[in-house]
């Protein structure tokens, strides 16, 4: 017995362990210091309505080898690209939401087939490479946000009348399409049913895509690029396809986060983005090689659930909020603990 | 007294006997030449002397090791090496940014204390540099030949490196034995010479030598006495005045011919020529070949041999475009486009690496996928397509017949076929990969040391299922392997590959010391 | 002849290789110091202030370089150890030089305590040491937030209300240090033709140069270059290589403490929370610009970067506001080409180490090639 729970220990990761726990002692803490529980379940499911698919974006990448995708505010970038031009030319309401998919579109796959040509380069290297082309595109876009000719009244600084604005409402636009649409009200659950039917389609896509030949060559560039290169998969070009699906996949995940959200948040904003996504999957059970669509979701429901329930409810038990606290030093530790594990292929 | 003696050293590798009952002397200022085919055991025999982790870690060994008399048994190469015994490895050890003095010295530099070190501790010493220089010069000095110490390492040509090292042996004042572990691989002919004058100079200075080569001249030129190891034994150990290089080469190879099971052996001359290679170079570390002419006979098995780093194993990775390779290739009148690994499989050929763990396998997945994948991603087999081939799904039920019928064709152990392929052992891993070559069904096939590191039992199961692939099906297949006696007993014809180069071809019903004599022809 | 010139080709264009980065910001300064319009000696004042304030965090960095650990993101841990000595030294109230020499000392353990685990860490992540050590940033930013928002005044007894947050625990977010403000850089100050120049700050850097060129030259020195260059060789030599490299983050890390803590004396106030957030990336791209890469770095490159990347710093706000008309324009291009710096030269590190694999098989097909010649 001991033994067995020794190894689940081991195969769950303590930090794993700690994390869960930490997270179920929250939910049964709340309705014992009085914080209504049904709002926070609201909360949190909201939250990962809005989050889910940035997770999602570190599937492709850690299959085919490349690692966490520490370079997600590049996706994020064409992201805000599509919706900020979607509101430039004039679309209201749900129709502004599907033409910022379509013109961040264009933006994703330019951009990731950068971005994977200049990962093709550089093998190994991936991560650290990832966080800083992410950091310097974010401050190369700052400058451009201020230079682009956007005139849209609602966007740009109203006493200069250009340079759009740090955060620009989405009242009238696509705040809210998704979340509204089909909503699900229990009690005093809601249930933001559009936003998770479009998460539970792109997820669906991903484990089908990863079911058909090229997915399955995707997992075998991951899993030993030598064996795929022996068994004549073009290695370069797989690992190009996964970036750019990574990408495209931050750009969506951007607007839907904007959509709940209500706000569009431009220049720094996108900079540290990568980091609760990485760390979202790492807790869901991934590693720096092997995902799965459960650890994403698993991920997306733990780390969210503790973002939203620590500040309430340590706020009722001690009267301060360490919430941003305990966030930081949970969610970087957990990348920490996944950085120093070995490998799982034990060559 | 003599300076070292092993008594009765065995040695086995999980059950597989690799050293047996060696005996061994060896005198102050003696050179000994240790020859032997790659897998004698040689190198296993001086890890043992030298304490290296790696015998310990499996098991340890017996007998006995007596230097000076005493008995020793050295449990790190540290304890080797403060008692005397100072190896060059075949690899390189040395930092590539240091000069030659500061490699030479490396760890053991002279060094100047102060007040800081007083307080600080010792690796606060600043390094004495003009007493360094003093060392080096005098290793460089003892060793007779000259190089520069102050030259950086990554500039000097290779010879120099290895003199290097066998300076920073020299440096050492307690050396009393030098193993040399083929030192003059990387030599050009010149330097060969000037290091065999530097051995004979040691051995004046009382050092002795243990000298590991395959260049047999050598050896009768520089030794004292020559010892002959075949198959974990000493067969001969004999003064190198009272022997020749025909008579050494039949004593390593050579074997009795009734232990050779024979099976049907054809040479067929009038065959078609199946794949014609020419003016072929691969520029695969320690396996580079050049200037390759070979046919290979439809229908046959040619077998490829020769010693280890010679460049056999660059042969078939340089084709199937795994290694930078330029030349060419045609199949069967089709020219072969090199570095592409798929438009080799793409002509159905089809090759098993000798790597398996990093080439062969992919060891997280498991036996379905790694059985299956190739021929999914080359031929669309095991794959059901929706919207007119738009979408080709994997079919898994497709998959797990065509892996349960290798898993018994073959007798692959496992637990089932979605058991991960890490999780076997070496036999049945190799029989995964002939499984992943034969489910590509190809026409030409490849089969790079399919014996290595798998058990004596499973040995000749995948020798026959080869020979039994080729016989059935007639395909033509290349086989690569080290070990002449497994390319005797399957193959048609055996190529020989020394020096980076074929050094001929002969069937495999030629006697044991002609293939010997093309071994070592070209040596280098 | 035309093979001299050739190789003269050859070695320019290595040349310019090499030093893509300084030659590129030489390029940019010389471009925006005329348009900032800035008078060479309000330049020269502010170049001098900054490389009082910056030259010691920078150098830092060298040490883990040498030991092979690329470029040490986690020097920020030494800049949380020294912020940390400085919230108690200004709690004890002791000002002036005293304060300062205190707080370097009351860093050590602190600093000794970070590098160690740090180093243990990276001990476990070889191969990624670098984007492991950008995480340990944030990782311990969480637990220096911890003490200092929750535990101090709490738990570790604060005595000064002044530095206490209103509630009566944690740390206000700007710890005044007015007290000790340029004590160091005003003690042997001299002004040339209206330039002040921090003597005795120059002379600490100088001290420090010349204790780097020392350890360079001891055993420890020595064995860390080893490990940086082939762990498997150094630890065939009988080196302790995990010991090795603890060392040299812990010593890089003790340094960083010591030149935060010059930094934060320069400043003259603490902001608690965010002034060793930004001073890991700034030092970094500032070592980039004079040249250094991510397996080597000199005194020189040091000197060179901090001039050439504090320059840019000073003339891009006004440079870009006077050709946009806006001046927050040059404010994020200066943050855009730091971090630009930084991901380029980790892109040519990247490449080069690919580049040095590819030569074999040229030489190959040259030497089949003069063989049939011979023929």
């Amino acid at each position: 017995m001991k033994a067995k729970l020794a190894s689940f220990v081991a195969s769950f990761g303590l930090p794993r362990l700690i994390i869960t726990g930490f997270l179920l002692a929250l939910f049964i803490l709340a309705p014992i210091v009085g914080v209504d529980l049904p709002m926070q379940i609201t909360n949190v499911i909201n939250r990962f309505s809005w989050n889910a698919i940035l997770v999602l974006a570190m599937v492709p990448m850690v299959h085919s080898g490349c690692g966490l995708n520490f370079g997600l505010p590049l996706g994020i970038i064409s992201g805000l690209l599509g919706a900020t031009l979607s509101l430039e030319f004039g679309f209201t309401g749900p129709m502004s939401f599907v033409m910022a998919v379509v013109i961040s579109t264009p933006f994703a796959l330019v951009l990731g087939m950068g971005y994977g040509a200049l990962l093709n380069r550089i093998k190994g290297g991936e991560m650290m490479i990832a966080t800083y082309v992410g950091f310097s595109s974010v401050s190369f876009m700052c400058m451009m946000w201020l230079l682009l000719p956007y005139h849209k009244a609602d966007m740009v600084w109203g006493l200069a009348g250009k340079g759009l604005r740090t955060t620009i409402s989405l009242e009238g636009y696509y705040d809210k399409v998704l979340s509204n649409f089909l909503q699900i009200n229990i009690g005093k659950i809601s249930i933001p049913t559009g936003a998770l039917l479009l998460f539970a389609l792109l997820a669906v896509a991903m484990w089908a895509f990863l079911h058909t030949k090229t997915g399955t060559a995707m997992t075998a560039v991951g899993s030993n690029p030598t064996f795929a290169k022996a068994a004549g998969i073009k290695v370069d070009k797989i690992r190009m396809l996964s970036v750019v699906m990574s990408t495209w996949l931050a750009a969506i995940g951007i607007l839907v986060y904007e959509q709940g959200f209500g706000f569009i948040q431009l220049y720094m904003a996108p900079f540290y983005m990568a980091l609760p996504a990485v760390s979202a999957i790492l807790i869901g059970g991934a590693s720096v090689n092997k995902a799965t669509i459960v650890n994403v979701i698993l991920g997306t429901l733990l780390f969210q659930g503790i973002v939203t329930m620590t500040p309430t409810v340590m706020n009722s038990v001690i009267h301060t909020d360490m919430s941003e606290v305990i966030r930081v030093i949970a969610s970087n530790g957990m990348i920490l603990y996944a950085l120093t594990r070995r490998s799982e292929v034990s060559r | 007294m003599s300076l070292l003696e092993m008594k009765n050293i065995r040695k086995d590798f999980f059950g597989n006997q690799v050293l047996t009952d060696i005996n061994l002397t060896l005198e102050e200022g003696e050179v000994l030449g240790l020859v032997g085919e790659n897998g004698a055991g040689k190198s296993t025999l001086m890890k043992i002397l030298f304490g290296m982790d790696v015998i310990r870690d499996t098991g340890g060994y017996e007998g006995d090791i007596l230097l000076n008399g005493q008995k020793v048994d050295f449990k790190t190469p540290f304890e080797a090496l403060a008692a005397g015994i100072g190896m060059v490895h075949q690899e390189f050890s040395l930092i590539p940014g240091f000069t030659a003095t500061e490699n030479i010295l490396l760890n053991r530099e002279p060094r100047k204390k102060s007040v800081i070190s007083e307080v600080f501790g010792e690796r606060l010493d600043v390094l004495n540099r003009k007493e360094m220089t003093r060392k080096s010069e005098e290793a460089i000095r003892k060793m007779g030949v000259h190089i520069d110490g102050d030259m950086v390492i990554h500039d000097m040509p290779v010879g120099h490196k290895q003199f290097t090292e066998i300076a920073r042996e020299l440096s050492k004042d307690q050396l009393k034995l030098l193993i040399l572990d083929e030192p003059t691989a990387v030599l050009t002919e010149k330097e060969a010479e000037a290091l065999l004058a530097s051995i004979r100079g040691m051995a004046a200075q009382g050092i002795a030598v243990i000298f590991i080569t395959h260049r047999l001249q050598e050896i009768l030129d520089v030794c004292d006495k020559v010892v002959i190891m075949r198959d974990g034994c000493v067969v001969k150990d004999v003064p190198s005045g009272e022997t020749d290089i025909p008579e050494i080469t039949r004593l390593m190879v050579g074997r009795q011919m009734s232990s050779v099971l024979q099976t049907e052996i054809r040479d067929n001359p009038d065959a078609p020529i199946a794949m014609s290679i020419r003016k072929l170079w691969v520029d695969m570390p320690g396996e580079t070949v050049r200037n390759v002419n070979l046919d290979v006979r439809e229908g046959e098995i040619l077998g490829i041999g020769g010693l280890a780093g010679q460049g056999k194993l660059g042969i078939p990775n340089g084709i199937m475009g795994l290694y930078d390779a330029g030349g060419e290739v045609t199949l069967r009148g089709e020219k072969i486009p090199l570095n592409s690994p798929r438009e080799c499989l793409n002509a159905s050929m089809a090759f098993v690496s000798e790597d398996r763990r990093g080439v062969g396998l992919l060891l997280d997945e498991t036996l379905e996928w790694n059985i299956a994948f190739p021929a999914m991603q080359i031929q669309n087999k095991f794959l059901k397509n929706y919207l007119g081939g738009l979408i080709k799904w994997r079919d898994e039920k497709a998959i797990r017949e065509i892996t349960q019928w290798y898993i018994d064709e073959l007798a692959i152990k496992c637990t089932s076929s979605r058991q991960k392929a890490k999780e076997l052992s070496g036999g049945n891993q190799q029989k995964v990969c002939l499984a992943k070559a034969f489910a590509l069904e190809p026409g030409f096939l490849f089969v790079s040391e399919p014996t290595r590191g798998i058990d004596v039992g499973a040995k000749s199961l995948v020798l026959n299922a080869l020979k039994r692939f080729n016989r059935k099906s007639g395909v033509t297949i290349v086989m690569i392997s080290s070990e002449l006696e497994e390319l005797r007993q399957t193959c048609d014809r055996i190529a020989i590959v020394s020096g980076g180069r074929v050094a001929g071809i002969l069937p495999a019903s030629e006697s044991a010391e002609q293939f010997g004599l093309l071994m070592i022809s070209q040596v280098k | 002849m035309s093979g001299k010139q050739q190789n003269a080709g050859k070695t320019a264009f290595t040349f310019l290789r090499n030093n893509t980065v300084p030659l590129m910001f030489i390029l940019i300064c010389a471009v925006c110091i005329p348009i900032s319009g800035f008078s060479p000696s309000y330049l020269l004042n502010e170049i001098i202030t900054r490389l009082g304030r910056n030259a010691f965090l920078i150098l830092s960095l060298l040490i883990p370089i040498m030991a092979g650990m690329g470029l040490n993101f986690g020097m920020t841990l030494g800049a949380m150890a020294g912020e940390l000595a400085l919230i108690f030294v200004s709690d004890w109230q002791i000002w002036g030089i005293p304060g300062v020499v205190l707080a370097m000392i009351v860093s050590i353990p602190f600093s000794v305590l970070l590098g160690w685990v740090c180093g243990k860490i990276l001990n476990m992540a070889k191969g990624r040491e670098m984007i492991t050590s950008y995480i340990i940033s944030f990782f311990i930013n969480g637990i220096y937030q911890l003490i200092v928002l929750y535990l101090m005044g709490s738990v570790i007894p604060i005595a000064h209300s002044s530095i206490k947050l209103p509630r009566g625990y944690g740390i206000r977010n700007t710890v005044s240090l007015l007290n000790m403000r340029q004590c160091i850089d005003n003690l042997l100050a001299v002004r040339i033709a209206g330039v002040k120049i921090p003597v005795l700050t120059l002379l600490i850097i100088a001290l420090m140069c010349i204790l780097i060129v020392w350890f360079r030259r001891t055993k420890l020195g020595q064995d860390m270059r080893a490990v940086g260059q082939d762990i498997q060789v150094a630890r065939d030599a009988g080196i302790n290589v995990e010991r090795t490299r603890i060392i040299s983050i812990i010593i890089s890390t003790v340094l960083a403490g010591f030149g935060m803590i010059l930094y934060l004396q320069n400043i003259g106030n603490l902001s608690t929370y965010s002034a060793h957030s930004q001073v890991g990336m700034f030092c970094i791209a500032a070592l980039l610009v004079g040249g250094a890469s991510v397996d080597h770095a000199s005194i020189g490159n040091v000197f060179l970067g901090v001039i050439l990347f504090h320059t840019m710093f000073i003339v891009a706000p006004q440079a870009g506001a006077v050709i946009t008309g806006d001046s927050m324009i040059g404010e994020y291009f200066r943050v855009f080409v730091s971090y630009g710096v930084i991901t380029l030269a980790l892109i040519m590190y990247e490449m080069k180490k690919r580049r040095q694999k590819a030569n074999i098989g040229e030489q190959l097909a040259l030497a089949q090639k003069e063989e049939e010649q011979h023929e």
